[in-house]
């Protein structure tokens, strides 16, 4: 186990810092990390914190903190903003609103960029959830840039997705969109203070009882979790204690109807695909030189190939690489087991035949003396060597 | 798909303002010019502690801490923030600060580490140029 990982394991902070620099950077070590933290991970409750920009979100998950703080819960933050497409910058300004838990030794927070990635997450943000996981948080909060209706990914990660709207938003409809609908398992209308606030709790009400209608209860996407609408004022702390109430039960109704295991098990599912399909890809730049893959997607854009045909070429080009390299190792392993074999029987293996000095035939004998046929076998071993 | 530009690292860069100034265009300029040159700025806000960005420093793992300071505290706040980060096994984390400090300052925050000092007008070319040359390697394992 890398030290690194052993004093992440052990809460060091620092190391925690270090692993999710890593992490976002794609650094070549993270796979090779991230394997020694799995089977320490699995505990942490991960929420789910998303809405429009301006809806208070950091000041929401920052007051949520510190009541499970209060609860005695150790809490990971997961900050995500956006990257400027054109500079590669980004201006990570979720931190500056959560100043009342920023010294607390039992809160972590770590500011992301998403780096290109759409869906509203950063690529690594599953695994720096783990990596905070593994320093000893009980829950990780992730809050992810404002939504839309691309904005979903965070029902992939999270066990409990929290939705933030926001009365005055103009036109309230067009806020709350169907996809966050579907994703939501608790509703929060945050800047309760507003005007319009009953008017947003009338929607969401309104269409949370078309979605349940539509799909009856008892079908899939957990109805026997009935999503609860909460009113909070972030800023001045109401309405704070629901919403964490509401967090915990979720969290026990996962864990009592069986619904986290699946949870997980679809996540995992997911990044596998995903993994596997980023592998592949490696392995085909491996296999196919630059130049003759720019040629063939030539081919198909000017329609002089079929692009299936095109991708089973590829493909079989990854399958030639992996059987070369997997083919290598079969040949040795084979050749070891034979020696194995034949130095008990008092013989060399296979090539001993060809390469024997006298008519040492009687080396495939079972029945020849082995003392001095077993020292033309070492030696030859040796000059082998 | 992640541009190629997205991969690999980035610079990561704390613009913080401990002490009691009262207001963060500068810093806010400077923050800016940062994001334009590719790199990650977290900005702590006004009345920070040295406690607090030494905290949220090493927290976030930055590469660099870039202080900004208007109200003449500098001869307390640098040194106190720079003892924290050396005791955190943090000195390699580049520390420049801006703002008003006078000339017969500038020694003694050198000799506590800081390795840039820009004052008012300074051109955040020259802020970004210096960060690019000054930064340490990229972190490993």
């Amino acid at each position: 186990m890398d030290e690194l990982v052993k004093r992440l394991l052990a809460g060091d902070k620092r190391a925690a810092a270090r692993l999710l620099t890593l992490v976002d950077d794609q650094d070549p070590s993270v796979g090779r990390l991230l394997g020694q933290l799995h089977p320490h991970t699995g505990r942490a409750h991960i929420v789910g914190v998303t809405g429009p920009p301006g809806s208070g979100k950091s000041t929401l998950v920052s007051k949520v903190a510190l009541e499970y703080r209060m609860r005695g819960k150790r809490v990971g933050i997961v900050a995500i903003d956006p990257t400027s497409p054109f500079t590669g910058g980004a201006l990570l300004g979720d931190r500056i609103r959560m100043g009342e838990v920023s010294m607390d030794p039992g809160v972590f927070i770590r500011s992301l960029s998403t780096r290109g990635a759409l869906g509203g997450l950063s690529r690594s943000t599953f695994d720096a959830a783990m990596v905070l996981d593994a320093l000893g948080c009980d829950v990780v909060i992730i809050e992810t840039v404002g939504a839309g209706q691309s904005e979903v990914d965070i029902a992939r990660v999270a066990h409990t997705t929290a939705v933030v709207a926001v009365p005055g938003s103009g036109d309230d409809i067009q806020a709350i969109k169907a996809g966050i609908l579907e994703i939501g398992d608790v509703f929060i209308v945050n800047k309760a203070d507003r005007e319009g606030v009953e008017r947003v709790v009338g929607e969401l009400k309104a269409m949370l009882q078309l979605g349940e209608a539509v799909e009856g209860p008892g079908a899939g996407g957990g109805h026997a979790w009935h999503r609860p609408i909460l009113v909070t004022i972030a800023r001045d702390g109401e309405g704070i204690k629901e919403v964490v109430d509401a967090l915990e039960a979720h969290r026990a109704y996962l864990e009592g109807s069986g619904a986290r295991r699946a949870v997980e098990e679809e996540r995992w599912e997911s990044i596998v695909h995903e993994m596997l399909g980023d592998h592949i890809i490696a392995r085909l730049h491996e296999a196919v030189p630059r130049e003759e893959f720019e040629s063939i997607i030539a081919d198909v854009a000017a329609r002089r190939k079929d692009r299936l045909v095109a991708i089973e070429r590829l493909l079989g080009r990854i399958m030639e690489l992996e059987c070369r390299e997997r083919h290598v190792g079969l040949t040795h392993a084979s050749r070891d087991r034979s020696r194995k074999a034949s130095r008990a029987k008092g013989t060399e293996g296979p090539n001993a035949a060809g390469k024997a000095a006298g008519s040492r035939r009687a080396a495939k004998s079972p029945k020849a003396p082995k003392a001095p046929k077993a020292s033309i076998p070492r030696k030859r071993r040796a000059t082998r060597r | 798909m992640p541009k190629d530009k997205d991969k690999g690292r980035k610079i990561r860069v704390i613009v913080a303002k401990p002490g009691l100034d009262g207001h963060d265009r500068g810093a806010k300029v400077v923050a800016r010019a940062l994001r334009d040159a590719g790199m990650e700025v977290i900005y702590t806000g006004l009345r920070q502690t040295p406690e607090q960005v030494v905290e949220a420093a090493l927290q976030e793992d930055v590469d660099v801490i870039g202080l900004s300071i208007l109200s003449g505290a500098h001869n307390y706040i640098v040194p106190r923030m720079m003892e924290l980060l050396k005791k955190a096994g943090a000195g390699d984390v580049l520390v420049t600060v801006g703002g008003i400090i006078p000339e017969e300052d500038v020694k003694a925050l050198e000799a506590s580490g800081v390795r840039g000092i820009f004052g008012p007008g300074t051109p955040t070319d020259a802020i970004v140029k210096f960060i690019m040359e000054n930064v340490r390697p990229r972190a490993t394992a």
